[in-house]
């Protein structure tokens, strides 16, 4: 599709490059945002790329609207995934899978929901065409994701599978939001994975809960020493299911502040995603866990 | 110190916002109404980025420790210094053991208290601003409490003659109809004709859920182009492939009510948003209380900027008034 320029009232431009999710529409979000913040253009005070589309916040008095939408197309046109470079971090998740808190509230929600009569998970996992919903959790933690937008409230990380489109798992949101959703619920919504930061509303299907924090407002550990928001667009995070007992070890560890994530620098090229999803992913997880 | 007695049904410490952490999913919160919430600050002669109490329908009753220079700003909920009324949009002396306490709402939804020096609470993220829905800013991250002492800072620029009135025409005016203007755009093509049609025609009745998240409006149902939805959007007509949301952006999830997003809203998400209110407008837009009826007209960027040029130029008429 032609992307399409839209004024968001008088101090936002937003830009849907795509309707539809796609690595290369993400990627291409990602390039034409980096090179906007490399070109320092005055009166730009926020710059927010987001899955398949992007939108900037800017101060009138300093730029003219019209100014700016025609500095973005020109960036659409000139700018390219080649030589468009990742600086990324690839990140271990632990997930407590079918935990009792998100269960509590999936039981509590099942007037909102689709299927009244089963599990989130269990619902999920047949929608998808698995046998068993111990089958949807391998699928989702065999390979690795992308933070491809951070949002909704601070720090949530949209995370988009990195394989095929034909193995991409994609659900439903809730017929009705739920009014409570429990700190650190592990979702799933359209094809994105995402841990919800705190507690409050949602519409995701819940599946479980992450042991350790992403959003911390005392900035206690060591990971959140200079942002109270732990995830980056562009990172690539391994979902990995644990037990009940190693959720216990990383709690106590984050209540310790001793609890640091396992992660690995790692820069990339769309390119080298794009030409082949699973021998990334394959090589992305031998890093991890090198 | 300003000594909580009563807290009021909500009162924030909030400034002129945490702008630039967008991208990480922060919202600015902030003065909702920035108009008053501006001219209170220039009524007491401070910096216009200093903190001051934004009130809602019920206010608070606080005691001052010591002496001060006030004004008050914003929807009708009149002020009281020891039990005296007293006008708004106005510099009071207060002195060291006054009451200032609150009238019950007359017009308009809320009002802000402006202290010369500004209300003193840590900076975060480059702002005092109050966020309850993660605890970040203010007065520990929540609105006030009875018990709580706040401190009086130093943002404060000159000296403002005690008894400096604002004339009329610079005041808020109740007057007319709650007519909010927006931009239409962001995925209004996901409606049909006939609901963009309906969605300027009629009026909205606002909900029990106002707040500084956002407001909710009841009217009609609003339908959809019919289409196979994209992959990654979710199965309902009303969603989209997770996007931002510009502050002041209407979306109308299943199509049912729709939801104007404020100062504390979320910045993204999956539902169609349909339009923008403009920024002028968004202070009208926080001083409209539940059941009130609005309605939204349609005007284009030109428009929209004309009006923040008269905005920007009234605000600098205050300025010179209150130099004088």
């Amino acid at each position: 599709m032609v992307p399409r320029y839209e004024y968001g009232g008088d101090e936002f431009i937003f830009v849907e490059l795509a309707e539809e999710m796609s690595l290369e529409v993400n990627f291409q979000a990602m390039a034409i945002t980096k090179q906007l913040k490399e070109d320092n253009v005055p009166g730009i005070v926020d710059i927010c790329p987001s899955n398949a589309s992007y939108m900037i916040r800017f101060k009138p008095e300093e730029i003219h609207p019209d100014d700016l939408i025609s500095k973005l197309k020109e960036l659409e046109k000139t700018v390219s995934l080649e030589g468009f470079e990742i600086k990324s971090r690839i990140v271990d998740m632990p997930i407590l899978f079918e935990d009792p808190w998100t269960h509590e509230t999936v039981m509590n929600n099942r007037d909102r929901h689709q299927d009244p009569n089963s599990t989130d998970l269990e619902y999920a996992a047949r929608i998808n065409g698995f046998d068993s919903k111990e089958d949807l959790i391998q699928a989702i933690t065999d390979y690795p994701y992308i933070a491809s937008m951070i949002g909704f409230v601070p720090g949530l990380p949209w995370c988009y599978q990195m394989v095929p489109r034909e193995q991409q798992i994609e659900v439903p949101k809730y017929v009705r939001p739920r009014t409570f959703t429990s700190e650190r619920a592990f979702g799933f919504g359209g094809a994105f994975a995402v841990i919800y930061p705190v507690q409050g509303a949602g519409g995701y299907q819940l599946f479980g809960t992450a042991a350790a924090p992403i959003f911390e407002n005392e900035q206690r550990l060591h990971d959140f020493k200079d942002s109270m928001t732990f995830p980056r667009q562009g990172d690539l995070l391994r979902f990995r299911s644990i037990t009940m007992d190693e959720y216990k070890k990383i709690r106590k560890e984050v209540e310790d502040g001793t609890f640091r994530y396992l992660i690995k620098e790692f820069t990339f090229t769309p390119q080298q995603v794009l030409e082949n999803p699973k021998a990334f992913s394959d090589d992305v997880l031998g890093r991890l866990y090198a | 110190m300003i000594k909580v007695k009563n807290p009021g049904l909500q009162t924030t410490v909030q400034d002129y916002g945490r702008i630039g952490y967008y991208d990480v999913g922060m919202p600015p919160s902030g003065a909702m109404d920035k108009y008053s919430y501006t001219v209170g600050n220039l009524l007491v002669g401070n910096d216009e980025n200093a903190a001051s109490l934004e009130i809602t329908y019920m206010g608070p009753t606080l005691e001052f420790q010591q002496d001060a220079f006030i004004a008050v700003t914003g929807g009708e909920i009149p002020p009281k210094i020891n039990g005296e009324a007293v006008p708004m949009w106005e510099t009071h002396s207060i002195k060291a053991g006054d009451e200032l306490s609150f009238d019950f709402v007359k017009k308009g939804a809320r009002v802000y208290l402006a202290v010369a020096g500004g209300v003193d609470v840590p900076v975060i993220m480059d702002s005092r601003s109050t966020y309850t829905l993660c605890g970040v800013g203010g007065m520990e991250g929540r609105a006030l409490q009875a018990g709580d002492e706040l401190k009086i800072g130093n943002d404060k620029k000159q000296e403002v003659k005690e008894g400096t009135s604002l004339p009329e025409e610079y005041r808020l005016d109740f007057s007319g109809d709650n007519e909010i203007r927006v931009i239409l755009g962001l995925c209004s093509y996901r409606l049909t004709e006939e609901s963009k049609k309906r969605f300027f025609e009629r009026e909205w009745s606002v909900t029990t859920e106002a707040n500084r998240v956002g407001y909710r409006f009841k009217g009609e149902r609003l339908h959809f182009v019919e289409r196979e939805q994209p992959f990654g959007a979710g199965s309902n007509a009303s969603n989209v492939v997770d996007l931002g949301y510009p502050i002041g952006s209407i979306q109308v999830p299943d199509g049912v009510e729709p939801i104007a997003l404020l100062n504390d809203a979320v910045t993204g998400g999956g539902y169609v948003t349909i339009c923008t209110i403009i920024s002028t407008d968004l202070d009208k837009m926080a001083q409209v209380k539940t059941n009130e009826k609005v309605r939204f007209v349609s005007v284009d960027i030109e428009e929209a900027l004309q009006a923040r040029k008269e905005y920007r130029d009234t605000v600098e008429k205050v300025r010179q008034f209150v130099a004088q």
